[in-house]
């Protein structure tokens, strides 16, 4: 076997088949956070009469909250790998990025594991996000002054 | 109705993530930011408002809407304070998901040990 040829194989068995699948699991499991933050969401502002931005909040929160607590019982990790990006890209993705690596990381101690390691996952959201909104505020300030 | 669209809109980012992981060599962590940054760009126009209007609060879920508050903070800080604002006013919207993601992580940690 020649070296194209083991490429070739090894490229073929590590593309995933179930592209398809996984789509549509992450577009399902995405959709039913959706619903369920709408509800939620409707909910607060009924129930308590505030805000929509401060309502948005709350159900943030609670969906942080969730995520956190299951992070911290190891339940959301196969939940991960079950409904991939469906869990991900919603904020509870955030949430278990930063429970996971407060977790993990508690057995090199307070400060140097739990402290420093508490942005390893979730540090490249904030950064980009930050730098790049940056920019972005800047431009909107020159357009619309 | 908007529980539907809201269904469809945070859905259909989902499977986009989904497509871009499966299609590229990108990691999880390259999509999250990838999002934020696209979220943050359409935030500049005040798009992402209007989407949210159109589609309900479901799309405030994703983390799209991060990057749109971090520049819609931003600008709002810069006509309250003006360039100063521009610093002290990214994270007033978004401090308190940081905040509530410490926080509770950090009980968590209290309480659960590590998986070996």
């Amino acid at each position: 076997m020649d070296k194209e040829e083991y490429g070739k194989i090894v490229e073929s068995k590590s593309k995933n088949p179930l592209i398809l699948e996984d789509a549509f699991i992450s577009f399902l499991v995405g959709g039913v956070l959706g619903g369920a933050y709408q509800v939620m969401t409707n909910w607060f502002i009924d129930m308590f009469d505030v805000s929509a931005k401060i309502a948005c909040g709350w159900s943030c929160l609670v969906f942080i909250f969730i995520a956190a607590v299951l992070t911290g019982f190891a339940v959301f990790d196969s939940l991960i790998s079950k409904f991939k990006f469906g869990l991900i890209i919603p904020i509870t993705g955030f949430a278990h990025s930063i429970a996971s690596a407060l977790i993990d990381n508690r057995r090199d101690g307070m400060i140097t594991g739990l402290g420093a390691n508490m942005f390893k996952l979730a540090g490249s959201v904030i950064l980009y996000g930050t730098v790049s909104a940056f920019l972005f505020a800047i431009i909107k300030v020159i357009i619309y002054g | 109705m908007s529980i539907f669209t809201s269904f469809m809109a945070v859905g259909i980012i989902c499977m986009i993530a989904s497509l871009i992981y499966d299609l590229t060599k990108l990691t999880p962590g390259h999509i999250t930011s990838l999002l934020v940054v696209i979220g943050a760009f359409l935030g500049i126009f005040g798009f992402y408002d209007i989407l949210i209007d159109k589609f309900g609060f479901g799309l405030s879920l994703p983390i799209t809407s991060f990057g749109n508050s971090l520049v819609n903070s931003a600008y709002e800080g810069f006509k309250e304070q003006g360039v100063f604002g521009l610093f002290s006013g990214m994270f007033i919207t978004t401090s308190a998901g940081i905040s509530g993601a410490i926080i509770f992580g950090f009980l968590m940690s209290l309480f659960c040990k590590p998986k070996d």
